[in-house]
């Protein structure tokens, strides 16, 4: 039985987070999202021509994501440079995870780029990375119904859990990791994902969790837009 | 902005963000250990705009066969897509290839590290040391800003507990160990434009350069390596200058290490 976890924290209880945007200067937006140890960067550039022109699309423009983990960022051995099945799949739902809230039609034949590095790593990268994604397209000022807010939750030992980290996911007796992204205003799942053997009640019950977490990510996101437009001379809201 | 009005402003000493030829941008900053639970050296160096990460990593491999006590050193540089909207996705281009073999060769013909002390077990088992260099802001001159990143990491670097009995790395376990280093060498990045040298390009004044020589200067003054690029020859004299330079602004930029 887990009954007390590695780092003292409570089932729902989220690692402490710090979030930040306008953190690339060079980019039309950008953010840096830090949960516990893990520490995701995004940066957004476009909307911009894409090239080859035979992905373009006439309709509307594309979304087009890139997780990339630093070759120091893991904890163990070096992470060798460049794309890996793992990082082209993540990219993708990262892609799935934002696209609901995205509205491209007025961006015909232009690409947006989201560029995801994460520096440290410690659980839940692809969860901060959509996390910091989303702020980083709010901050680049496309056109969004809703932002994304992203957390793991899952079970350790029997435990349902909030925010597993790395020693957690690795726990002997066994673990589920379940990466969700939510629309927080509407509580939609945009990204689901399940490693682990599961029942469906401790399933709803973690996603439940999720919900909880998704809403305080929220609050930390939407706070950290404010402060970026305050500081650049706006009237605050 | 336009090259030639890049160069017209350096021939009446003027630049575009109203500093000296021979300023390097402010604030100049090192912060250790932005990735210290993962990396076992890291750090961050922010000039002016310009912001990079360097880490290091620690493994235990084979070492070359023409050098069976010496650990061994590998450095790269990926110019990411996030730094700057001209960089692309995709394998290491010549840029940054570049740019990770010069910083490599300050680091390495400094003797910066003490390669015998990396050997565990002569012609079988040395320590590697894999240092990576990620710019998050390009905003120009990455080579200085990289050189002095790398470094950084090197001193901030400890190596993780080894047991030798079963020859195998526990990460989770640090030691206070630091790398064996001998020297510090620092890379100063001359420009020259029209009959101007400046130091500290920003990306403007990169595009309108003719000639640039990096210049890495080890803690005794010595010169370590040099890189010259740009399509523009250089005459002996100006070369004479541009390491004077480079000798000169270095000294600032180490105690920004120190």
């Amino acid at each position: 039985m887990y009954k007390k976890r590695f780092d003292d924290r409570k089932f729902d209880e989220l690692r402490p987070i710090s979030a930040k945007t306008g953190v690339v200067k060079r980019a039309d937006g950008s953010a840096m999202f830090r949960i516990g140890n893990t520490v995701a960067l995004a940066a957004v550039y476009g909307p911009r021509e894409l090239y080859p022109k035979f992905l373009q699309s006439p309709e509307k423009g594309i979304l087009r994501c890139n997780y990339n983990m630093m070759s120091f960022s893991g904890a163990g051995e070096r992470v060798r440079p460049g794309p890996t099945r793992r990082s082209k799949e993540i990219s993708l739902v990262m892609e799935k995870a934002l696209l609901p809230v995205l509205d491209l039609s007025d961006y015909p034949n232009a690409v947006i780029d989201v560029f995801v590095e994460l520096l440290q790593t410690d659980a839940g990268t692809r969860c901060a990375g959509i996390t910091a994604a989303a702020m980083a397209l709010a901050d680049a000022g496309i056109p969004m119904k809703d932002l994304v807010s992203s957390i793991s939750v899952g079970l350790v030992g029997n435990t349902v859990v909030v925010d597993l980290n790395k020693e957690e996911e690795d726990y002997e007796e066994g673990s589920v990791d379940i990466p969700i992204a939510m629309t927080p205003r509407t509580n939609e799942l945009t990204l689901l994902q399940l490693d682990g053997i599961i029942s469906k009640d401790k399933l709803l019950e973690a996603l439940q969790l999720g919900k909880k977490a998704c809403q305080e990510i929220y609050k930390i996101q939407q706070k950290a837009l404010k402060e970026s437009y305050s500081v650049a001379g706006g009237k605050n809201e | 902005m336009n090259k030639d009005y890049i160069a017209s402003l350096i021939t009446k000493n003027m630049r575009e963000d109203g500093r000296d030829l021979l300023e390097y941008r402010k604030p100049i900053k090192i912060e250790y250990g932005i990735s210290a639970k993962s990396a076992e050296g890291s750090a961050r160096v922010i000039i002016g705009d310009t912001e990079v990460v360097a880490g290091v990593k620690l493994d235990v491999g084979e070492p070359f066969p023409d050098t069976p006590d010496d650990g061994v050193l590998m450095v790269g540089a990926e110019l990411l897509p996030l730094s700057n909207p001209e960089f692309e996705s995709g394998p290491p281009d010549i840029q940054a290839v570049e740019l990770a073999r010069v910083i490599d060769r300050g680091i390495r013909e400094s003797n910066a590290i003490d390669t015998k002390k990396l050997c565990i077990k002569p012609g079988e088992k040395v320590w590697l040391v894999f240092l990576d260099i990620y710019p998050i802001n390009d905003a120009g001159n990455l080579f200085d800003a990289g050189a002095l990143a790398a470094i950084a990491a090197l001193k901030d670097a400890k190596f993780p507990f080894y047991d030798k009995k079963e020859e195998k790395i526990d990460y989770h376990k640090k030691t206070k160990e630091p790398l064996p280093l001998l020297d510090e060498p620092i890379e100063c990045t001359v420009l020259k434009i029209k009959n101007g040298f400046i130091v500290d390009p920003i990306i403007e004044e990169e595009k309108a350069m003719d000639a640039r020589l990096t210049v890495a200067i080890t803690k005794n003054g010595n010169i370590c390596a040099l890189q010259k690029g740009g399509e523009v020859p250089v005459t002996i004299e100006e070369v004479d200058k541009m390491i004077d330079i480079a000798t000169q602004k270095t000294k600032e930029l180490r105690k920004v290490l120190q």
